[in-house]
């Protein structure tokens, strides 16, 4: 009788232990998207590290970047080419990053104006060759910020009769070819340290406010960048 | 076992009830100024503001007031522990006399438990009403403290994940950083663009929820030069966790110096800003298509 409890003691504990993990590995690959960190080559030359991160904005991430093909997300640009859906990026302590995204999604806009104006960068954001000082509200595609660090970048959008025309990319990965727009900067990395970075507008398409599912979701519009 | 068989067995050699009533009131009596003097400093949230610095004094008579229950508790335990211990002798292992109920222990337990109940309650009520005790008060304070005419206006704006500041006595700049000048009244305007964050200067002494459409309003007087951490305490999304950043109160010369260094560095934005309002209700609330 009295072991007959225990092991229903233990079997339930059991049961609950393996729930449990089960709804944490949910839980956190939901938050981390299944996404793996990519380290991009560090240069060093006459004492300075530098690191160049290439990167596109895509309205929908398409059947091929999977479990969720019809959301908005960043993806990287490995060393052999390949676009992949990563927003977690390995970088050099103390070192400059160049920063290049390909946006090829259109105008979402912003909740907040006050974030349209990039900050924290060394030099100022390029979009298509030019330099941009600011941003009407109703213009960005996304933001790649970075709150710790005091880094904001609003990434400029396809143009209307870019969204409309036939070159218009629907879904990653997104060939050069078609429209979009050319965003570069170049930030400082400080000390060591995880920061996360994020979107701050209200980009994901079909969800309450714009700001649920890839807003909400690291591999998306959040990542962290591991400075080392 | 019958009472009157309980009645007749012989008188305890010691009275057990006097000899902890006495060595709990020596106790008390000697522990709760010490707590009150001691301790009482070291209480958060500190004497950051004028806010912060009545919650050190709030919390020092709340611990001061639960030091004799405390020790009653810890004392009582440790007394039936030690006394009523098993010496090993043979036939120890006998119930002691039922308790019938004590009339005189009962009505003191709820006279002397409701005193300190209704006390707390108006001495709470009390410390409230002085400026809010560093409290959102809403859209409407009830409880302005004196000079609240010439209030510093401060904006705090949540947002999914950054709490972003406005300083509509300076044009309406907004800033991402706090930064407040020394032994000033401010009120703080707290509200929200999108989910429900909390406002958490803990330095200062200050909470409160920040609502979309909603002008909270919290009054802080700031003192000395000093550092704080601003969190959110809302649970609001993914980065959740990683919404805090630091705030400082610094000398009057140094914040104006510090609003003009904003103002040409946002200078680009400002044309983009809408009209400083207690509240906004922006554009756009959903991705089009
Ligand atoms: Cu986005
Ligand atoms: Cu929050």
């Amino acid at each position: 009788m009295r072991g007959g409890l225990a092991a229903k003691v233990a079997g339930v504990a059991a049961v609950v232990a393996v729930a449990g993990i089960l709804i944490g590995f949910y839980i956190s690959g939901y938050l981390v998207g299944n996404t793996t960190p990519f380290r991009p080559a560090a240069q060093t030359t006459s004492g300075k590290t530098s690191v160049n991160l290439v990167l596109q904005t895509v309205a929908a991430v398409g059947p091929t970047k999977a479990p969720h093909p019809d959301w908005v997300s960043y993806l990287v640009r490995r060393p052999n080419g390949q676009w992949e859906r990563s927003t977690i990026y390995t970088l050099p302590a103390h070192a400059l990053v160049h920063v290049t995204i390909y946006n090829f999604d259109g105008a979402s806009g912003l909740r907040n104006p006050f974030l349209g104006q990039p900050q924290g960068l060394v030099g100022k954001e390029v979009v298509d060759g030019k330099p941009i000082d600011a941003f009407p509200p109703d213009q960005p595609s996304h933001t790649f910020a970075v709150p710790e660090m005091g880094i904001l970048v609003p990434v400029a959008p396809v143009s209307e009769a870019g969204e409309d025309s036939p070159k218009a990319c629907g879904y990653a990965p997104c060939a050069l070819s078609m429209a979009h727009r050319t965003i570069t900067f170049t930030f400082r990395t400080g000390k060591p340290g995880r920061y996360r970075w994020q979107c701050f507008v209200p980009c994901a398409a079909g969800f309450e406010y714009g700001f649920g599912g890839p807003m909400q979701s690291v591999g998306y519009m959040d990542g962290f960048l591991n400075v080392v | 076992m019958t009472e009157a068989a309980a009645s007749t067995t012989p008188a305890p050699a010691t009275d057990h009830g006097k000899r902890f009533l006495v060595a709990w009131i020596v106790a008390s009596v000697i522990a709760t100024p010490l707590v009150a003097i001691f301790l009482g400093d070291h209480l958060p949230p500190g004497n950051g503001s004028a806010q912060a610095h009545e919650q050190v004094f709030d919390n020092s008579w709340l611990l001061a007031i639960m030091t004799p229950p405390g020790l009653f508790v810890v004392m009582f335990l440790g007394y039936a522990l030690w006394t009523f211990r098993n010496r090993g002798t043979v036939g120890a292992l006998e119930d002691g006399p039922p308790i019938r109920g004590n009339a005189r222990i009962q009505t003191l337990w709820m006279v002397i438990t409701s005193a300190i109940v209704l006390f707390l309650a108006g001495f709470g009520s009390y410390e409230l009403v002085q400026s809010g005790a560093g409290g959102g008060q809403g859209p409407t304070a009830a409880f302005q403290p004196a000079g609240y005419q010439k209030a510093l206006d401060v904006q705090v704006i949540g947002q999914q994940w950054e709490f972003t500041y406005r300083y509509p006595t300076y044009g309406g700049i907004e800033t991402p950083h706090l930064v407040l000048p020394a032994g000033t009244l401010v009120r703080l305007h707290v509200t929200s663009l999108d989910a429900i964050h909390s406002f958490w200067a803990y330095g200062l002494g200050v909470k409160a929820d920040a609502n979309p459409g909603v002008d909270n309003i919290v009054y802080v007087h700031t003192k000395d030069p000093m550092q704080f951490d601003i969190r959110c305490a809302e649970l609001c999304g993914l980065w959740h966790g990683y919404m805090f950043d630091t705030g400082h109160v610094v000398a009057s010369g140094r914040f104006t110096s510090w609003i003009k260094q904003q103002q040409s560095y946002f200078a680009p934005v400002s044309k983009y800003l809408p009209p400083y309002s207690t509240t906004y209700l922006p554009d756009p609330s959903q991705r089009a298509g």
